[in-house]
C-alpha cells in the first residue's frame, strides 16, 4: 500500500472521528460569526476565515484534537483489516485475554451470588437523598466490607501471563546460550539498551533533566531557569505536541498540571463538566456491586498511604463515576480486552438482555485506586481530576492489566524487564532464580501500578512525565530493572523470596537509571 | 575542657535518652554538677522563678529560656506582639508601615484578638460591628487543644462579662488572663476538603543577638473530618481543631500515617495546584512571621516528644539529634563564651532562619525588608542538602 493512500485513509479516519464533535460545532459557529467582521472580505473569504481561526486560537485547538486522535488510536493501516486486529493482532493473545476475562467475570458473578448482593440495584429515595448530602465525604461511610474480596490481585494475573505460549513458536532451538531465564515465555520483540538509548535520546547524560539538574547545588542558570521559561511558553501556546515533547525532560511542578492537561487534550470544556454531573447523578441513583470493590480498595490502599490518605473522598468521587461512564467503552476498540456482559431480568417481562457490566466495562481490581491518587496532587477540582484520569486510563493504564502484544502492554514490559536484567545483571538474576526469587515476582506489582504507591509522589510524577512525553510505558520496565541494579549488592546476599521482597529502602535516581542501564 | 557532658532530664522519653547515650554522655542527677539539663516546664518554672535566684554557671545549658512562657501563654504572646508593633512604629521603622486602611503592611499576622476578662468591653464593641462572625476562645495556659471552643453568640460567653454576677473568671487582680478570644478564620485553606495546620520546629540558641534555626522536616496535621463553616458543626472539634491529641480519639484516626503530611508533600501540592511563585511567597511569609514573633520576645514551651507513629519517632529522634549537634557541637561540654554560629555542615536538617550577627554586618533596615521579600530563604534554601550527588529518589 503506497504512502498516498495510507495517508488519505488516516485523514478520512480522523475526519470521521472529529465530524459532529463539539469542537467541530464550535469552530463552525465561530467561523460563521466572524463573517460579520470588517476584515473578512468576500474575494479572499477562505484565507481570511482561515487566518481568523488561526489568530483566535481555534486552529490550535483543532490541531490538538487531531494530535489526540493520532495518539490514542492509530488509524487502520488497511481498510480491510478486521476490527479485532486493531484490538490485538495475535490470535493466541486474544484467546488468552478472553479466557482471563471469563474467569474474572465468573469470580464477580459468584461473589454476587454468594453474598446475595445484586450486580446493580436502584437506590430507594431515602438512600439517594442521604448519598447526595454525603457526596463530599463518602470516606466517612463505613459499610461492612469484610465479605467482599477483590476480584483479582496482580499476582493472579501474573500467573496467567507466565502460562502464555505462542503455539506457532518452537522454543526448543533456544535452549542454551539464548535461553530465557525469566518467567515470560513468549517471543515478543522488546527493545534492548542500544535501541532504548536511541529512542529516549532526551534522557541522555548531556541533556538537562528536571529531577536531577534542578537541585540545590546546581546553579539554576545552567539549566533550570531557561527550561522553566520554555515551559511557560509552551503553556501559553497551548500546543499539545510541544507539551509532549517538553515533558520528556520533566515538567516543573508549577506547570505540570497545565502541561499534562495539554498533552491529554483535557481542556475544561463545559460539556465535560456537564458529563461529570450526569455521572454523579448516576451514582446517586444506582448502587453497583463494583462500588463496594472500589470502597474496599480505597480503604485498603490509598487511605493507608502517607501521601494520598488526604484525598480519600476525591477517589470515590472519581472512581464511582468512572464505573458508570459509557464513554470509556470507546477504548475497547484498541484494547485487547472486551467489556464483560451480564444479564438483566427485564422488569415484569421474561426478557433477558445483555448489558455491559459495569457500564464502563472495567472491573476494578486490588490497587486500582492508585492510578488516580497521584493525580490528586495536581488537580483539586473533581470534574477536571476525573477528565484527566479518564484520559490517562484509556491511553496508558488499561495496558497494564490486559493481555496484548503492544510494546506498552504488561506482557512486553515484563519481558523487557527480564531481558534487561538477564543481559546486564546475569549474576544477580541467576542467583535470585536459584533461591526461588524470580525477579519478576517482586517487580510485577510495581509495574502494574506504574510505581504508584512505591515511589514518593514527587518522583512518581517525574516518571509519569516521561510516560506522557514518550507516549509509552516502556520506561516503567526500565525503572524496575534499574531498581534491581541499584540494590544488586544487597540482593546477592538474600536467601529467600521473602527477604528479597523485604529489601526496604530500594532507592534509585529517576533518570540515572535511564542513563546507567 | 576534657571530660564527658553530664546530663539530667526529668522527661522519660526514648528520643532524648537514646540521643544522650549515643554521644556517650554521662547521666547524673540534678543535685550533681550537671552540664546539660533537659527540663520539663514545671522544672523550668521552679528553677528560674524569682524566689530561687538560681543562676546557670558557665558550663551549664538548659533546653528553655527563662522567659519561654512569653510566647507559650496566648495572652502574653498577643501582648508582646502588640507592644512590639507599637515600639517599631514609635521608632519610625519601615517594618511598621501601614496601608491606607490602617493595616500593617508587614506585621499583620495575628487576627483581631482580645484578652478576657480584661478586654471584655472592647471585645463586645468589636463583636457588635459584625454580629454574624465566629470567634474562637482559647484558654491562655493550656496546650494540645484543650479547652478551646467556638462561639457565634454573645450569650455563649456571658460569664466573662464583668457585670455578670456569676462570673467565673480568674480575678483580674492576679494579672493573669483566663482566655484570649480571636476572630475565627472560617475560610482556611483546605486540602482534600480538610483543615490542617503546620507543625514547624524552631531552635533559638540566643536572643541577643537573635539566632534561630528552622527544622526543615516539619509536618501538617489534618482533621479527620471534612471542614464546614456551617454553624451546626461549631461544636464538632474534629472539624475545627487539628491537634493530634484530639484527632487521636476520633473514629477515623489512622495509626499508620497519623493524619500527617510532611511539609515537602505540602509544598509539592501547593506548587502543583497553585504555582511556584505563590508557594515561595507563602513560605517566605511563614519564616517572616517566625522571626518577628521571636523578636517580640519569648520561646515556645516544650514541643510534644510523644511519638504517635513510627515515622514520627524517627523524626523526633533526628530532630533532637540535630538540635544537640547545634547546641553542643562535637559533643563538648557547654561553654558560654562560645560564639554560637555553627558552620553550615553542622546544621543537619536545620536551616538558618535568622542570624542577627550576620545581618548586623550589612545595612540593618534594608536587609530586614529584603528578608521579608524572600531573598535569603528562597526556595533553593529549603530543597536538598548541600551534598555532592543528587538526592536519591526515595522508596516508601
Amino acid at each position: 500500500m503506497d504512502d498516498g493512500s495510507e495517508l488519505s485513509l488516516s485523514v478520512a479516519h480522523i475526519v470521521r472521528r472529529l465530524k459532529g464533535s463539539h469542537l467541530h460545532a464550535q469552530i463552525e459557529r465561530r467561523a460563521k460569526e466572524c463573517l460579520h467582521q470588517p476584515e473578512i472580505r468576500l474575494d479572499s473569504l477562505r484565507e481570511d476565515v482561515r487566518r481568523f481561526l488561526r489568530t483566535s486560537g481555534w486552529e490550535r485547538q483543532l490541531q490538538n484534537a487531531v494530535y489526540r486522535e493520532l495518539q490514542v488510536q492509530r488509524p487502520p493501516s488497511h481498510p480491510a483489516a478486521p476490527l479485532e486486529h486493531l484490538k490485538e493482532p495475535l490470535a493466541y493473545m486474544r484467546k488468552a485475554q478472553a479466557c482471563w476475562e471469563k474467569r474474572v467475570l465468573k469470580s464477580l458473578n459468584s461473589m454476587s451470588a454468594e453474598l446475595g448482593v445484586p450486580l446493580a440495584r436502584m437506590r430507594p429515595a431515602a438512600e439517594q437523598k442521604e448519598l447526595t448530602s454525603k457526596w463530599n465525604e463518602m470516606g466517612t461511610d463505613e459499610p461492612d466490607l469484610t465479605s467482599f474480596r477483590p476480584v483479582f490481585a496482580p499476582k493472579d494475573f501474573l500467573e496467567v501471563l507466565i502460562s502464555l505460549r505462542n503455539p506457532n513458536y518452537d522454543s526448543s532451538e533456544d535452549v542454551g546460550v539464548r535461553s530465557h531465564w525469566g518467567l515470560i515465555q513468549v517471543p515478543l520483540d522488546v527493545r534492548d539498551i542500544p535501541q532504548l538509548r536511541r529512542a529516549y535520546a532526551e534522557l541522555n547524560l548531556t541533556t538537562g533533566q528536571l529531577g536531577i539538574d534542578d537541585h540545590a547545588h546546581i546553579h539554576p542558570d545552567l539549566f533550570e531557569n531557561e527550561y522553566l521559561q520554555i515551559g511557560k511558553k509552551v503553556v501559553v501556546e497551548q500546543d499539545s505536541a510541544a507539551a509532549q515533547q517538553y515533558s520528556r525532560q520533566g515538567c516543573s511542578t508549577g506547570l505540570r498540571a497545565d502541561l499534562w492537561a495539554l498533552i491529554l487534550n483535557s481542556n475544561n470544556q463545559p460539556q465535560d463538566a456537564m458529563h461529570y454531573e450526569q455521572l454523579t447523578a448516576g451514582v446517586v441513583q444506582h448502587d453497583l456491586l463494583v462500588d463496594s470493590l472500589i470502597y474496599k480498595d480505597v480503604k485498603l490502599t490509598a487511605s493507608n498511604d502517607d501521601y494520598y490518605f488526604v484525598f480519600e473522598d476525591f477517589l470515590y468521587q472519581v472512581l464511582l463515576c468512572f464505573s458508570r461512564d459509557t464513554a470509556v467503552l470507546e477504548h475497547f476498540k484498541y484494547n485487547s480486552a472486551t467489556p464483560p456482559r451480564s444479564f438483566v431480568q427485564g422488569k415484569g417481562e421474561d426478557e433477558e438482555c445483555a448489558v455491559v457490566y459495569p457500564p464502563n466495562g472495567v472491573i476494578p481490581f486490588h490497587g486500582f485506586s492508585m492510578y488516580v491518587a497521584p493525580l490528586c496532587f495536581l488537580y483539586n477540582e473533581p470534574s477536571k481530576l476525573y477528565s484527566v484520569f479518564r484520559e490517562m486510563y484509556i491511553r496508558y493504564f488499561f495496558r497494564l492489566h490486559s493481555i496484548s502484544s503492544s510494546s506498552s502492554g504488561v506482557v512486553s514490559l515484563c519481558l523487557q524487564f527480564e531481558r534487561l536484567l538477564q543481559t546486564h545483571l546475569p549474576q544477580l538474576f541467576y542467583h535470585l532464580r536459584q533461591i526461588g526469587a524470580q525477579p519478576l515476582r517482586i517487580a510485577f506489582k510495581w509495574m502494574v501500578r506504574a510505581f504508584s504507591g512505591y515511589l514518593s509522589t514527587d518522583q512518581l510524577l517525574l516518571l509519569w512525565d516521561r510516560i506522557l512525553g514518550y507516549d509509552s510505558l516502556e520506561i516503567v520496565a526500565v525503572l524496575a530493572a534499574a531498581v534491581f541494579a541499584f540494590r544488586a549488592e544487597n540482593l546477592m546476599e538474600v536467601t529467600s523470596l521473602g527477604s528479597a521482597e523485604e529489601e526496604r529502602g530500594f532507592s534509585c535516581a529517576i533518570a540515572l537509571e535511564d542513563r546507567g542501564v | 575542657m576534657a571530660g564527658k557532658v553530664k546530663w539530667v532530664t526529668d522527661i522519660e522519653k526514648s528520643v532524648l535518652i537514646n540521643n544522650f547515650e549515643k554521644r556517650e554522655w554521662v547521666q547524673v542527677t540534678e543535685n550533681d554538677d550537671w552540664n546539660f539539663y533537659w527540663m520539663s516546664i514545671q522544672t523550668i518554672r521552679n528553677v528560674f522563678s524569682v524566689d530561687t535566684g538560681y543562676r546557670l554557671s558557665d558550663d551549664q545549658m538548659v533546653n528553655h529560656f527563662p522567659n519561654h512562657y512569653e510566647l507559650t501563654r496566648k495572652d502574653l504572646m498577643i501582648k508582646n506582639i502588640k507592644r512590639y508593633r507599637k515600639e517599631l512604629e514609635k521608632e519610625g521603622s519601615p517594618l511598621a508601615e501601614k496601608d491606607e486602611n490602617g493595616k500593617y503592611n508587614y506585621l499583620d499576622f495575628v487576627p483581631v484578638t482580645f484578652m478576657l476578662p480584661s478586654d471584655y468591653n472592647l471585645f463586645v464593641e468589636e463583636y457588635r460591628k459584625n454580629p454574624s462572625s465566629t470567634w474562637i476562645m482559647k484558654p491562655c495556659g493550656k496546650a494540645q487543644g484543650k479547652g478551646i471552643f467556638l462561639i457565634n453568640k454573645l450569650s455563649q460567653i456571658k460569664k466573662w462579662s464583668r457585670d455578670s454576677r456569676t462570673s467565673t473568671f480568674v480575678a483580674a487582680s492576679s494579672g493573669k488572663e483566663a482566655y484570649v478570644i480571636s476572630l475565627y478564620i472560617d475560610n482556611p485553606l483546605l486540602i482534600g476538603g480538610k483543615k490542617f495546620d503546620l507543625r514547624l520546629y524552631v531552635l533559638v540558641t540566643t536572643y541577643r543577638p537573635l539566632k534561630c534555626y528552622m527544622y526543615k522536616l516539619g509536618f501538617c496535621r489534618f482533621c479527620t473530618v471534612k471542614y464546614t463553616p456551617s454553624t451546626s458543626e461549631l461544636d464538632n472539634m474534629f472539624v475545627h481543631l487539628t491537634n493530634v491529641a484530639i484527632q487521636k480519639h476520633g473514629d477515623d484516626y489512622n495509626h499508620v500515617h497519623g493524619g500527617k503530611w510532611t511539609v515537602s508533600n505540602f509544598r509539592l501540592y501547593l506548587e502543583s495546584t497553585r504555582g511556584k511563585e505563590v508557594t515561595s511567597r507563602l513560605f517566605d511569609q511563614i519564616h517572616w512571621i517566625m522571626v518577628q514573633s521571636l523578636k517580640a520576645v519569648a520561646v515556645n514551651a516544650s514541643p510534644s516528644l510523644t511519638s504517635s507513629t513510627a515515622n514520627d519517632r524517627i523524626l523526633k529522634y533526628n530532630l533532637i539529634n540535630d538540635t544537640l549537634n547545634i547546641v553542643a557541637p562535637n559533643g563538648d561540654v557547654p561553654d558560654c563564651r562560645w560564639n554560637r554560629s555553627p558552620p553550615r555542615e553542622a546544621l543537619g536538617n536545620y536551616q538558618v532562619l535568622y542570624d542577627e550577627e550576620l545581618q548586623a554586618q550589612s545595612d540593618h533596615g534594608e536587609r530586614d525588608l529584603r528578608t521579608r521579600s524572600g531573598q535569603s530563604l528562597g526556595s533553593k534554601g529549603t530543597k536538598g542538602s548541600a551534598g555532592a550527588r543528587p538526592p536519591a529518589a526515595t522508596w516508601k
